[in-house]
């Protein structure tokens, strides 16, 4: 993928891998630690755990339904759970499972789906979860964790077992440029701003970070200055962190690789509404599945680049300036 | 071998719990009192019956045996044998499904201790369970798992998926309870999904240990239960033949509605009770097989 490169951020490993590391690293220091999987801890990236750790480790075939459930119960019994899929078969498959048993008894399971967004590539629709946030999102109770790259993703799965009751984890599976160096300042709910700006601000997660980076680059050549906040959290949100750009840049765009109703922007559009009501723009999938296909070319077709975000920008900001009556 | 004065009490225990599931719903205006009814013979003998390891001052204790109701709508059965364990006083049931009560209409085990699992949208307890007594090997705890489901609940793919991992796993702490009292929300079993039976079959062909017994006769739903703790490297399915409405005339003599998710009227209440008593008082439970 292109993402990043015009701003030379380097390359770094996909998001699955260094979840897929750190849990062996949890693994380790956690006895308490157990991990089901429906049969794709090659995809997930739970297989280092599986090897390692056996006996903690239960693949219960491809019943996603299922899946979720046992995990219920081994949370129930006082085990620390992560529950690992695809995304889209995590979430959709196992919605009510993770609706009776995760989210209404708010046990302490943690949802890892890898393989979101468009970005799977040739795979095409039916693997593609972009409905995902919007269903995590929905449940009472529930975290949901959308790092941006590998060092991120890596905080993020140590943070799962910081907080008690449901998370959910979104990985990619494609390699993923970096956006931070190694140590990084992670906390659940709080926003990391990655650029300070007056003009815009560019409200960002997962994959769409690096390309908000590169696209707060572009509109920096052309005299707009814009803040980017990487939103890893989108529940809880950062409401202070989204209340704070609208006042002080007085637009806002959000970017993110999911649909648009029910993701991230939704949820910021939400706060500013409430908050301190600013013209926002939105950079996301519009009401349409995607297709097979490479996924530097997915991105480019379904609105997800850079380009795509200063477009947006450049609206934002001249929403902001046009005369009100 | 169950002696007769346990069998008496137990008797005694079934037979006034059936009254409160009778009392409660009507007193609450909904609820399942038939399905309910079809089970609390194998909740009594669970319970009551020197089955089940539990403490209700200590409903979290790690090492206690779990009840897991699958089929939430029989929980007022589960809240009847809950309130005689001890965990909550009895007179709680007629707050059933009120606002505010922790007796909600579908198990909530984030309200009520004692209530092992949140159920409510069918096919899932087995699940959990397995979940329970995959923690329990884990823990090197010596805990049994059993998980109530319903016949029409087996119409859900999920229980199958279940089935394959728990015998995956040889979870010989694993006992499910099939309450088959043959009917489901529109209709018998046997017409809604004929190709549910044969479930014995089934089952053993998934790798159970599978057992057969009256839902309703007692000696024979402890022997099994205990019969079944000698299998080392197998799950087990009870099928439960049993009686929704518990062989109730109201029940039985109604459309298919009142077999299910319907409550009796103050009038049939009364014809109801007083069959109940009867029934009882002729201290025999072959006597509810025949209606």
């Amino acid at each position: 993928m292109e993402i990043g490169k015009r701003i030379d951020l380097p390359d770094g490993p996909a998001t699955r891998d260094a979840f897929g590391e750190t849990l062996t690293e949890l693994g380790r220091t956690n006895p308490n630690l157990v991990v089901v999987d429906g049969d794709v801890s090659n995809s997930t990236r739970t297989e280092s755990f599986a090897q390692t750790f056996p006996q903690r480790f239960f693949n219960v075939g491809i019943a996603e339904s299922n899946l979720v459930s046992v995990a219920s119960g081994l949370a129930a019994a006082g085990k620390e759970v992560v529950a690992a899929s695809f995304a889209v078969f995590l979430l959709c498959n196992a919605y009510d499972q993770i609706r009776m048993g995760v989210a209404f008894p708010r046990l302490n399971v943690k949802l890892v789906g890898s393989h979101s967004g468009i970005s799977i590539g040739e795979d095409g629709p039916s693997q593609m979860a972009i409905e995902d946030l919007a269903l995590a999102t929905a449940l009472p109770g529930f975290t949901v964790l959308v790092p941006a790259d590998a060092p991120s993703t890596k905080a993020a799965t140590r943070a799962l077992f910081e907080r008690q009751g449901p998370v959910y984890l979104r990985t990619g599976r494609p390699k993923t440029p970096l956006v931070y160096p190694t140590d990084l300042p992670f906390q659940i709910g709080r926003a990391n701003q990655l650029r300070a700006g007056r003009n815009v601000t560019i409200i960002a997660c997962g994959l769409m970070v690096a390309a908000a980076l590169e696209a707060a680059h572009l509109l920096h050549l052309q005299g707009v200055d814009a803040r980017v906040l990487d939103m890893h959290t989108i529940k809880p949100l950062d409401e202070v962190a989204i209340e704070w750009a609208a006042r002080e840049t007085g637009a806002i765009v959000t970017a993110e690789e999911h649909l648009l109703s029910g993701g991230l922007g939704a949820a910021v559009a939400q706060v500013v509404a409430e908050r301190w009501p600013i013209p926002m723009q939105f950079v996301g999938i519009r009401d349409r599945y995607a297709e097979s296909g490479d996924a530097q070319g997915l991105l480019e077709k379904y609105g997800l680049t850079a380009t795509h975000i200063v477009h947006a920008a450049l609206r934002a900001v001249a929403q902001k300036e046009r005369p009100r009556k | 071998m169950t002696t007769e004065t346990m069998l008496a009490r137990l008797q005694e225990i079934g037979w006034r719990l059936s009254r409160q599931i009778i009392q409660m719903t009507t007193v609450a205006g909904s609820g399942h009192p038939s399905s309910s009814l079809s089970c609390i013979d194998l909740l009594t003998c669970l319970y009551c019956g020197g089955i089940m390891r539990y403490d209700a001052k200590n409903p979290t204790w790690p090492e206690r045996d779990r009840l897991i109701l699958s089929k939430g709508h029989a929980a007022p059965a589960l809240y009847a044998i809950l309130a005689e364990a001890g965990y909550f006083p009895e007179d709680e049931l007629n707050q059933l499904r009120r606002l505010g009560s922790r007796l909600e209409g579908h198990p909530n085990m984030s309200r009520l201790a004692g209530v092992e699992a949140s159920t409510g949208s069918l096919g899932q307890g087995l699940s959990i369970g397995l979940g329970h007594a995959l923690a329990a090997r884990l823990d090197a705890y010596d805990y049994r798992v059993y998980v109530l489901i319903g016949d029409g609940e087996a119409n859900q793919g999920q229980i199958w998926e279940a089935a394959m991992a728990a015998a995956k796993y040889q979870t010989a702490n694993l006992t499910a309870i099939l309450d088959y009292n043959g009917f489901q929300q529109t209709g018998a079993v046997s017409e809604v999904m004929p190709t549910l039976a044969p479930l014995a079959e089934k089952w053993a062909a998934f790798g159970w240990h599978v057992a057969e017994v009256d839902g309703h006769a007692i000696p024979q739903i402890l022997d099994t239960l205990t019969a079944v703790r000698a299998v080392t490297d197998q799950p087990q399915l009870i099928i439960a033949h049993t009686k929704k409405g518990r062989g109730l005339s109201p029940f039985e003599t109604h459309a298919v509605n009142r077999r299910h998710g319907e409550v009796l009227t103050l009038r049939e209440v009364a014809t109801a009770l007083a069959e109940l008593d009867t029934s009882y008082k002729r201290g025999n439970d072959g006597d509810r097989k025949t209606d």
